[in-house]
């Protein structure tokens, strides 16, 4: 009765370890991330530039946030098509509550969030629920969301001339009132959202759930766990950074576009892809999805600042998925072969 | 009966077209463990799952330890005491031994959303170690073999102190020694009182670790007997209801029957090696060997699945090139895989689809690329009916069908496609007794038809029963051919000679089934 019985066959080998983990792909993205910066740099001078570096962090501040919810819906084995017309929903009523309604601006950035969580939940009760496929499901939200964005603003953006200080959030520096670098405050809730975000999924019953779904979603619900409740909730954090993400580029542009947002969806998945994200679910970081973010929005300001025209950025971005993709389904062939 | 931990009466549950649980009825004492047997589709993990809350009773009482309950979910059987480790095994492969065993009930610190890893592997460790497994308790589950998930599977529903353990084909997938750990485990449970429920196939280990066990056929509760006195045989025929070996084959006489296939000296690498024989219409030749002589290679290389080094094919008489299983299927040679879930059936698509898959063509009005489904279901029912496939309707996906109707929707396709000359490779792979006998039947109605086939069986005992003749190969080479009715040994013997005179003196260990 004493005598060691069951053993693991097979004792995870450091590079095992590394092969099965989604680390080497975050590595490889973050790989790409350094040659991109050396290439660039070399190519033009223009690029290592402090405004240069700023306006790449801008850019990736909005898809970086939208990733970072979205990373959470493809862990779990879902996908949210609707992030990007939500945000733009979500923008448009923090516009209608702070400038058509004269509410102070904390009132309409706590509205823009939780119509995002609404919006985001709902897509969970559909899903959960319902049944329906969360491709379907969220590409119907896509929709109307984009609709009821266009129908709210009268199909005008609406502007945040009378309190500067909604501008001042995302544009202002606190970073450079306290150190002298004058880094935009929208980095500061770029970071701060991942870091959340990345405690969240390592430390949280959400996250261990997350993963969970993701990895096995019968067993999941089989063991006791209520997979329709946090399935919601999984889509509503989706939805709750596709509403910080309204806000934020509402605050950037110091007004909400209720025609923006389309194609958002995709550079956001993209980005939780490039960084090792499964698509099929039970793996991802968020480390590797703000990579990602960068590795798309580094891409597209080398590409500009190279004079590669608008078009040719698109189509490049576009390859880069697929052999991202490509790379993940290489990675598991050989896991499973070993 | 104080010890009675559950007790099923009356139990009724029916799905879309099946009436799966027929006034089922079961009972559970305290550290008893309990064996539920009877054919694939007689309802016994469907009655279990009911006990798990995983699926709903239409009518009937469950009470636990003595107090009527409703058992609406997996975690309301959890409460109750009551796990469940399914057939397929049911743990998230991306997370670590202990995540998975504490799924559902975390241990968590202040503020109440947040995890306590360390607490998690410690209690993980302290489980496994009263369970003497030595696995690590951050091991992530995808790394470890598949005995090893099954044990991280009990240790899971033990986590949940339960009283009531149901465990669904635990033997199924694991090696000789594998079992005995496990069953070293359950005795070890039920010494502490807990009741365990062995749903099992395989019923020469039920005296090994039962002490009753209940029969299920055809969503019934047949009897429940004490283990000690029960035999095997009074066991499968409560299990069939009827009985299941037809005697010795008759073997027809074939001398005026055109020969249907002639193969002259096939090679193929070292697998095939100067293979020759010859089948005539009517008649069933059996293919013994040990798993690994040749067997299924033979037939590939007829049915141009794989190609020639040498040989000849003749099909009634004429030289013929395969080179494309389109070829053999042109000359009418069908081959049904040992894996017809994966090389035989489409398992997502209808009855129907499946039966006209190879011959859809014929279905096709010329120019528009329409099906004639009139057509197709038709000759699907036709099929349906002569070979007795039990189905709801030929709309029923071939995945819900049971091992030995998926075996004859197989037959129908290639009936379909007027295929005469059928090469079966091990037909009853995978089905219970009960169908078993059936395919023999309707193997014998083929015959007698006029079709001429070959059965590769690895059970030893089959291909006797069956076959007219039998070709005996090893390591490619045939090795004999006998009449039907040879006897065991004689087979054997030759399916275990080897070229080798130093490995002839060394037999190999492996008996003819595997």
């Amino acid at each position: 009765m004493d005598q060691p019985p069951a053993q693991p066959d097979r004792p995870p080998g450091a590079r095992r370890a590394l092969l099965r983990s989604n680390a080497i792909q975050t590595l490889l993205a973050f790989g790409a991330l350094i040659v991109m910066l050396v290439v660039f740099s070399l190519a033009s001078p223009n690029f290592l530039q402090f405004d240069n570096i700023v306006g790449i962090l801008l850019a990736t501040a909005v898809n970086g946030v939208l990733a970072i919810g979205v990373t959470f819906v493809i862990i779990a084995g879902g996908i949210d098509l609707s992030i990007g017309t939500v945000m733009t929903l979500s923008a448009v009523m923090t516009g209608v509550v702070v400038t058509n309604w004269h509410q102070p601006v904390l009132l309409g950035v706590v509205a823009g969030l939780l119509t995002g969580t609404a919006a985001g939940a709902l897509n969970g009760v559909v899903i959960s629920r319902f049944k329906v496929p969360p491709f379907i499901a969220t590409l119907g939200m896509l929709n109307v969301a984009k609709g009821l964005a266009l129908v709210i603003s009268d199909l005008r953006p609406i502007y945040f001339t009378d309190t500067p200080s909604f501008n001042e959030m995302a544009m202002g520096s606190a970073l450079g009132a306290i150190t002298g670098l004058d880094v935009p405050n929208l980095v500061i809730f770029l970071f701060g959202a991942a870091l959340i975000a990345g405690l969240v999924l390592k430390k949280t019953i959400l996250g261990r759930y997350t993963f969970a779904i993701g990895s096995n979603e019968e067993a999941t619900r089989l063991s006791g766990v209520s997979v329709n409740l946090w399935k919601t909730v999984v889509y509503g954090v989706s939805g709750l950074f596709a509403g910080l993400a309204g806000v934020l580029i509402a605050a950037r542009l110091d007004s909400a576009q209720p025609s923006l947002g389309l194609g958002y969806e995709l550079d956001a998945i993209a980005a939780a892809v490039i960084g090792g994200t499964s698509l099929s679910g039970g793996e991802g970081t968020i480390l590797g999805t703000v990579i990602g973010a960068f590795v798309i929005s580094i891409l597209t300001n080398g590409l500009r600042i190279l004079s590669v025209p608008q078009e040719w950025q698109t189509v490049v971005t576009g390859a880069i998925v697929v052999l991202a993709v490509y790379l993940d389904i290489v990675r598991r062939r050989r896991q499973e072969q070993a | 009966m104080s010890d009675l931990l559950v007790a099923m009466e009356g139990i009724e549950r029916s799905f879309p077209g099946v009436h799966a649980l027929d006034q089922c009825r079961f009972d559970l004492r305290a550290g008893e463990v309990h064996a539920l047997v009877g054919e694939n589709g007689a309802g016994k993990s469907t009655l279990m799952k009911v006990l798990a809350g995983v699926h709903q009773k239409d009518a009937g009482r469950i009470q636990v330890m003595g107090r009527e309950v409703e058992i609406e979910t997996p975690r309301a059987a959890q409460a109750l005491g009551i796990s469940m480790i399914h057939q397929e095994l049911n743990l998230m492969p991306h997370l670590t031994v202990a995540q998975n065993i504490f799924i559902g009930h975390e241990p968590r610190r202040r503020p109440r959303f947040l995890l306590d890893e360390g607490a998690l592997d410690d209690k993980a460790r302290e489980l496994l170690d009263r369970l003497h497994l030595r696995i690590d308790p951050r091991a992530r589950v995808s790394d470890l073999s598949v005995a090893v998930q099954q044990m991280v599977e009990i240790a899971k529903a033990l986590s949940l102190s339960s009283r009531v353990l149901i465990m669904d084909e635990p033997t199924a997938a694991l090696t000789e020694a594998e079992i005995a750990d496990l069953f070293r485990i359950i005795r070890d449970l039920s010494a502490k009182g807990v009741g365990v429920v062995h749903i099992s196939h395989r019923l020469e280990e039920l005296p090994r670790i039962s002490d009753r066990i209940t029969v299920m056929r055809d969503g019934r509760t047949i009897d429940t007997l004490a283990t000690a006195g029960a035999s095997i045989d009074h066991i499968i025929r409560l299990m069939v209801g009827r009985t299941i070996y037809e005697s010795a084959p008759e073997i027809p006489d074939l001398h005026d029957h055109e020969v249907a296939l002639e193969v002259r000296h096939l090679s193929r690498g070292r697998a095939v090696r100067d293979v020759s024989f010859s089948l005539r219409r009517g008649e069933i030749l059996g293919f013994a060997g040990l798993v690994g002589a040749g067997r299924t290679e033979v037939a590939r290389a007829i049915f141009g699945a794989d190609p020639l080094d040498a040989g000849e094919i003749l099909v009634r008489g004429e030289k013929v090139a395969i080179r494309s299983p389109r070829d053999a299927v042109r000359h009418g040679i069908a081959y049904l895989s040992e894996d017809r879930k994966r090389y035989g059936l489409a398992l997502g698509m209808d009855v129907e689809t499946n039966i006209v898959l190879a011959t859809l063509r014929r279905f096709v009005s010329l120019g528009l690329g329409w099906i004639n489904t009139a057509g197709t279901r038709a000759t699907a029912r036709r099929h349906v009916d002569g070979l007795r496939i039990r189905t709801p309707s030929v709309q029923q996906k071939a995945k819900n069908l049971s091992g030995g109707n998926q075996q004859k929707l197989v037959i129908g396709k290639w009936l379909t496609a007027d295929t005469d000359i059928l090469l079966f490779d091990e037909p009853t792979r995978g089905i219970d007794v009960g169908a078993k006998s059936e395919i023999y039947r309707l193997l014998n109605e083929l015959a007698a038809q006029g079709k001429a086939i070959v059965m590769i069986s690895s059970e030893l005992p089959e291909v006797l029963r069956m076959s007219h003749r039998i070709i005996v190969m090893c390591e490619g080479r045939v090795t004999a051919e006998l009449a039907g009715g040879a006897d065991q040994e004689e087979v054997m013997k030759y399916a275990t000679q080897r070229s080798d005179p130093a490995l002839a003196a060394n037999p190999p260990s492996a008996t003819a089934s595997p």
